[in-house]
């Protein structure tokens, strides 16, 4: 059974998690802050990491870094309320494998936390309207000497299991629509994702920075 | 409380005259006219106030003016009677204050050294030693008690008194622009004397009576100034934090409160309060992430944002999640105008006959076409069996978007769900007239 760790500064929605989880995966920890949560992660080294984005001690990008460096294996999932895009980006450049909203059903969150654990990454719809806005294409100008294609643009594959995404659909229901198989959708989102995480575009930088301001 | 008239015009006489009382020296607060130091010298060697008050004031003549720098001194180091500090060991640790202290006094020395480039050291020796005394001042003013900041702050502020309003603050009103008349004469007065003792001068004369007039200025207001710039900065603060307080409770109280109370009045029916909580969640998101109004009456003028409304609107109307994301965003136009309006018709299509339980709307911008997909996974239909009353609704999709060059797909199959396709090529004109028809 996958081993989870939830770290969430709201009680009520750990102990309700907790409860909806609990037949399908082993919740073996829960933290509220960001130090009690790295000390907690380092020591149990669960599969998955639940994590909320917004934190009291300095936001779940934090938990991410310190314990990426030394624990590799351990998988994070970004769970939170929140839409700004800038947090969830944060997260996700950090090294999440993906990020869903609070307001899932138990039985996706069941499933996403199973893919995760897998090393697959899940993208909720909006974070698939994010990844799209943050990767449209670049106006001319906007080409920097490190533009690197391979890291830097998505292909119209990838865009196009993006859209789809975002559209609400399944993995199951993006294979049959794109004619490829699940294995190869899993392997788009994960492109994706290390494009997100690698990238050093310019522009996915300001485009958060932007969100910020307006 | 203390009247200033009380300490202004108390007559020394009429205290005794004491004894030392042997003690450690103490300033004197009850009997002071400005830091209570003279006094605190006469009860101490048991001398007659006045006395040393009068021994002060010759004392500044043979030291240049320096006596007045000691007594600020005095002032800062001796401890007042009943206190165990004095200000200066509260001072060492204010290091805005000495910062201040610092610039008021380099000020002062820039208008001195202009001084004597352009006239002789005998005037500004006198002040020399007052660069002191104004850090001195500075340090006691920002940290000694408050009745000893009041004290100062009636000798440093002369305007204060012309400008408060309280009643029977007529008297000291009076004593402070007699007072402020006075020191500017003398200024003068000074100036003038000084420059016309130098003939050599005459052509720097303008010159060095502006930049001794303005030194005045600085010197009389400069602390009060100060005062007044940081209060200003203080009540604006305040001012927004309350705004901002009452902006939050209004908007906690108009939208939060009012769904909470029709939730607890419709507990007995889910559905609707699935639906408040929802639109109530939306709302909030929107206004605490976005910065949008929370209401929603803000004007239309954008495409991210109609979409936002034809979600809204289905939430409230047909009591079925509606899911949207959207990616980019455009001024509107007649063209994206009428591509919501059919994308409109579809969602409410799709919550009135799919039986879905959420609907999923994914509009995206980009340079040449703006597309929209109105998606459910309900019982979609067969399109070759059409009811007649959906034809129509399909007409008004696709002639809208036909009529304007765009085009709508459908796709459906029963039991697969539904899937409209709504693109609108992007037809190339200046964004900022689109703005000014909108």
């Amino acid at each position: 059974m996958t081993r989870v760790v939830l770290v969430d500064d709201h009680a009520l929605f750990r102990s309700g998690v907790r409860a909806e989880l609990g037949r399908q995966v082993d919740v073996v920890g829960e933290a509220e802050d960001v130090q009690p949560a790295i000390a907690l992660i380092a020591e149990l080294l669960p599969d998955v990491v639940l994590l909320d984005v917004h934190l009291p001690g300095g936001g779940g990008q934090a938990v991410v870094q310190a314990i990426k460096a030394d624990h590799p294996q351990v998988r994070f999932l970004a769970l939170s309320a929140s839409d700004a895009p800038e947090d969830v980006i944060a997260v996700i450049r950090a090294g999440a494998r993906g990020y869903v909203t609070k307001t899932i059903s138990t039985a996706e969150l069941t499933d996403a936390v199973r893919r995760v654990a897998a090393g697959d990454a899940v993208f909720s719809h909006r974070l698939a309207g994010f990844v799209l806005d943050a990767f449209a294409a670049a106006p001319a100008g906007e080409v920097k000497p490190a533009f690197d294609p391979e890291l830097d643009q998505l292909t119209s594959r990838e865009r196009e299991v993006l859209r789809l995404i975002a559209q609400g659909y399944t993995y199951k229901e993006i294979a049959r629509e794109l004619y490829i198989s699940v294995k190869t959708v899993e392997s788009h989102v994960s492109s994706v994702l290390r494009k997100l995480q690698l990238s050093t575009r310019h522009q996915l930088t300001r485009w958060a920075t932007e969100r910020r301001l307006t | 409380m203390d009247h200033p008239a009380r300490w202004h015009h108390h007559d020394p006489f009429r205290h005794k005259h004491r004894h030392g009382h042997g003690g450690p020296l103490r300033r004197d607060p009850a009997d002071r006219l400005g830091g209570g130091v003279a006094a605190g010298i006469a009860g101490w060697r048991g001398i007659n106030v006045t006395t040393v008050r009068i021994a002060f004031v010759l004392l500044t003549v043979p030291t240049s003016g320096a006596a007045v720098a000691l007594y600020v001194l005095a002032w800062l180091l001796i401890p007042m009677a009943g206190a165990d500090s004095n200000i200066a060991s509260r001072a060492r640790s204010d290091t805005r204050g000495i910062r201040l202290g610092i610039a008021l006094a380099s000020l002062l020395i820039l208008v001195l050294l202009v001084a004597r480039t352009l006239g002789d050291g005998w005037l500004t020796g006198w002040v020399w030693p007052q660069v002191l005394s104004v850090a001195g001042l500075v340090l006691i003013w920002r940290n000694a008690p408050a009745e000893e900041q009041a004290v100062l702050r009636r000798l440093v502020e002369p305007p204060e008194g012309a400008a408060g309003g309280q009643a029977g603050a007529a008297g000291w009103r009076k004593w402070s622009v007699i007072r402020l008349t006075v020191a500017t004469l003398l200024l003068f007065g000074g100036a003038g004397w000084l420059f016309s003792a130098h003939a050599s001068l005459a052509l720097l004369r303008p010159l060095g009576g502006v930049t001794l007039v303005i030194a005045a200025v600085v010197l009389f207001l400069g602390p009060w100034w100060l005062r007044i710039a940081r209060d200003l900065v203080l009540e604006r603060q305040a001012r927004v934090r309350a705004e901002e307080r009452a902006d939050i409770a209004a908007r906690v109280h108009d939208s939060v409160l009012q769904t909470l109370a029709l939730i607890q009045r419709r507990a007995d029916d889910p559905a609707k309060v699935i639906q408040l909580a929802r639109q109530q969640e939306r709302e909030l998101r929107s206004w605490l992430f976005e910065g949008r109004s929370l209401d929603g009456t803000d004007a239309v003028t954008t495409f991210a944002a109609g979409v936002r409304q034809i979600q809204q609107d289905v939430e409230a109307r047909y009591e079925i999640p509606v899911e949207a994301v959207t990616v980019g965003d455009g001024e509107l136009d007649d063209d994206l105008n009428a591509l919501l309006a059919a994308a409109h018709e579809a969602t409410v299509n799709a919550a009135k006959w799919s039986g879905a339980d959420v609907i999923s709307l994914f509009a995206e911008v980009e340079p040449t076409e703006v597309s929209l997909v109105v998606r459910d996974r309900g019982r979609g239909f067969d399109p070759q069996v059409v009811p007649a009353d959906r034809k129509g609704l399909a007409e008004s999709i696709h002639g809208r978007m036909t009529r304007r060059g765009g085009t709508a797909t459908v796709s459906t199959a029963p039991g697969e769900g539904t899937k409209v396709t709504l693109s609108m090529p992007v037809t190339a004109k200046p964004v900022l007239a689109a703005r000014d028809t909108t």
